[in-house]
């Protein structure tokens, strides 16, 4: 079960080690530059939400982070190794992530794609061992899914499906998550239950999260640091307190917008007035 | 981080919870596998039913001979001519037949993983049409020209060979952009097939009639008056891809996901897509150039298979043996119980068709075990 728990004691986490960085990223498409020149580091045991107006980059730089996007130029660091030339089977044992829409092939079942998650520790004659199969079996239990355990995927709710997908990543056993807007296409309720998963999973497990989210409020509450961005560019980072200031959400969002303190977490929470321009 | 929510009980009492997963865990030593049965028992069956089959073909034809008979000069048990006929005259014939159609489902199986579409196959993917447009020119031209006349001394299945492994080179270039990807794959090969098709008919309009006649026969698909010395590059092609594609069945289960998903489970992607189209290309060619174009085999086998074994892809060893049960089984109809023997091709998709279509209807694509 120790893959599963990659820490006995969440105290051992050092707040100063930093596990992920970019350095220099210029992230394109084709010729088109999305990111240009953006540096970021993140630390061990940190719960980071990227956040910023649409097109600004921030799936891009979520990509990068998690070797699906080669930066043309700069590089992204894993524990100090160059993420490019690490062996993705190595990098998918400590950072393990979820794509923006994921899709399972037809008539899957729940067991089988959480089951899926265990393919960097497996091998040609290690297909299912006991260790995959408590590992899986806790992470479906973790994740409320051990009932649907024989449903297929695309037989459940959406709230359910992306349950399912967390908990494949549970199972991969990883102490980083990147997880780009986990919460498209939820209702609010199953939004917040998505949220809870992933700020249990850092609360309890000590896993480092960086997640992108589009809901300022949520990012605030949920996320220890909020990173801004705007046009490829990182415009702000810290606490949600120092950064969703009425000032950044008319630079950044070009929004008229109050700032409160949420009566339910205290954190910053937004109240939207008009759009500028 | 303020909101905590409050631990979930690791699972209620009530309903009986589900095993993680369907199945039965082999595990021994550091070996360990999870085994379903009826992935198990589709293929053993389709085996035993192929043996079958098989020797019922061998006995038929103008000096029939019983099943038993067959299987004991099979065994080694034979004797004069009765062996004769069997080992050299009627067996090439149905191993050609066998691993034409082994060779054509995994390769079917192969792109509809890989694409994540069951209408790639190497029949709507152009590989097959490459291949006719090899063979309809070696027929075709040898007599006309001195390119001609080079490509009818390389023999008909050394071209079609050649026709395929160049259609499937330029599938396999004009999809490539920092990797495959499925839907790309099927557009760009629907282009080749076309293109293929209409270079065949352009042969053929030109060929005297005799050469169109025969070429005609080929492009049907025919298991016609083949020799041991047919099924030797086939065999080799198959003992030495399949065992690769089988290998391959670990990381095709993640291929199927998208891209990002098969990427963050460890998967080098590039690597892995080349490998799985080469593997399928390889198959259908040397498939081809043994038997012709026998249509449909790639296409249906693969997706009767997987309703028949279950599971969320195309099963590589059922879909093989399947197909050498389908190319068997209609090569065996055709010669016996109708009224003229037809090309083998012809009846594959006769039979193969409502076959699917049956299954469709039914709609048990769901039910695992």
């Amino acid at each position: 079960m120790t893959e599963l728990l990659p820490r006995a004691r969440p105290d051992a986490i050092s707040e100063e080690r930093v596990r992920l960085a970019a350095e220099h990223v210029r992230l394109a498409y084709d010729e088109q530059v999305v990111v240009d020149d953006l540096d970021l580091e993140l630390t061990e045991g940190s719960f980071t939400a990227i956040v910023g107006p649409n097109g600004c980059g921030k799936s891009t730089l979520l990509k990068a982070l998690g070797r699906l996007l080669r930066p043309t130029s700069g590089q992204v660091l894993l524990d100090g190794r160059a993420i490019a030339r690490t062996p993705t089977r190595e990098v998918a044992k400590v950072l393990g992530l979820l794509p923006q829409t994921p899709v399972a092939p037809e008539g899957l079942t729940v067991g089988d794609l959480v089951a899926r998650g265990r393919h960097p520790h497996q091998n040609w004659l290690r297909q299912w061992s006991r260790d995959d199969e408590a590992v899986v079996a806790e992470a479906l239990s973790w994740t409320s899914m051990s009932e649907l355990a024989d449903r297929p995927v695309d037989a459940l709710s959406g709230g359910q499906r992306q349950r399912a997908w967390i908990s494949m990543a549970l199972a991969q056993g990883t102490d980083l998550l990147l997880l780009d807007e986990p919460t498209t296409y939820l209702d609010l309720s199953h939004q917040i239950d998505v949220l809870d998963l992933v700020g249990r999973l850092h609360a309890e497990r000590g896993r480092t999260v960086v997640v992108v989210l589009h809901d300022l409020n949520l990012a605030a509450r949920y996320a220890q640091r909020l990173v801004a961005m705007k046009d490829g560019a990182l415009v702000a980072s810290g606490t949600p307190a120092e950064v969703l200031t009425e000032q950044l959400l008319a630079d950044v969002f070009e929004l008229e917008a109050r700032v409160i303190t949420d009566p339910v977490a205290g954190s910053p929470m937004v109240v939207p007035v008009r759009r500028l321009r | 981080m303020s909101v905590a929510a409050p631990a979930r009980p690791a699972g209620p009492g009530g309903a009986p919870r589900p095993p993680v997963r369907r199945g039965r865990a082999v595990r021994i030593g550091p070996v360990s596998a999870l085994l379903r049965w009826r992935q198990l028992a589709v293929p053993a069956a389709g085996f035993a039913a192929l043996v079958l089959v098989a020797a019922l073909s061998m006995g038929r034809g103008d000096f029939p001979i019983g099943v038993g008979e067959v299987l004991r000069t099979l065994a080694g048990l034979g004797e004069g001519p009765q062996e004769f006929i069997v080992l050299e005259l009627r067996a090439p014939r149905v191993v050609v037949g066998a691993l034409v159609g082994l060779a054509l489902g995994v390769s079917g199986a192969l792109f509809q993983t890989f694409a994540r579409n069951p209408l790639a196959s190497p029949d709507t993917l152009g590989i097959t049409t490459g291949a006719s447009v090899g063979a309809v020119a070696a027929i075709v031209l040898s007599g006309s020209t001195s390119a001609g006349a080079l490509l009818g001394g390389l023999g008909i299945p050394l071209a079609a060979l050649l026709g395929a492994l160049a259609t499937g080179a330029l599938l396999f270039g004009l999809t490539w952009r920092a990797g495959v990807d499925g839907y790309r794959l099927v557009l760009v090969g629907i282009a080749l097939w076309s293109v293929g098709t209409a270079l065949t008919d352009w042969l053929l309009t030109n060929a005297e009639i005799y050469d169109a006649a025969s070429a005609y026969v080929w492009i049907t698909g025919s298991l016609n008056a083949r020799t041991w010395s047919d099924a030797l590059p086939l065999t080799v092609a198959v003992v030495v891809l399949l065992p690769l594609a089988l290998a391959a069945s670990r990381v095709l289960t993640l291929l199927q996901f998208g891209d990002d998903t098969a990427r963050g489970l460890g998967v080098r992607l590039a690597g892995a897509q080349t490998a799985v189209v080469l593997l399928a290309v390889g198959l259908v060619a040397f498939a081809v150039s043994a038997a012709g174009p026998i249509t449909f085999v790639a296409l249906v086998v693969p997706q009767i298979a997987v309703r028949l074994a279950g599971g969320a892809r195309p099963p590589l060893l059922a879909s093989g043996v399947l197909g050498a049960l389908l190319v068997v089984g209609a090569d065996l109809v055709t010669r016996t119980l109708l009224p003229q023997a037809l090309p083998v091709g012809i009846l594959t998709a006769a039979i193969g068709a409502p076959y699917l279509l049956w299954l469709l209807v039914r709609g048990r694509r769901r039910s695992t075990v």
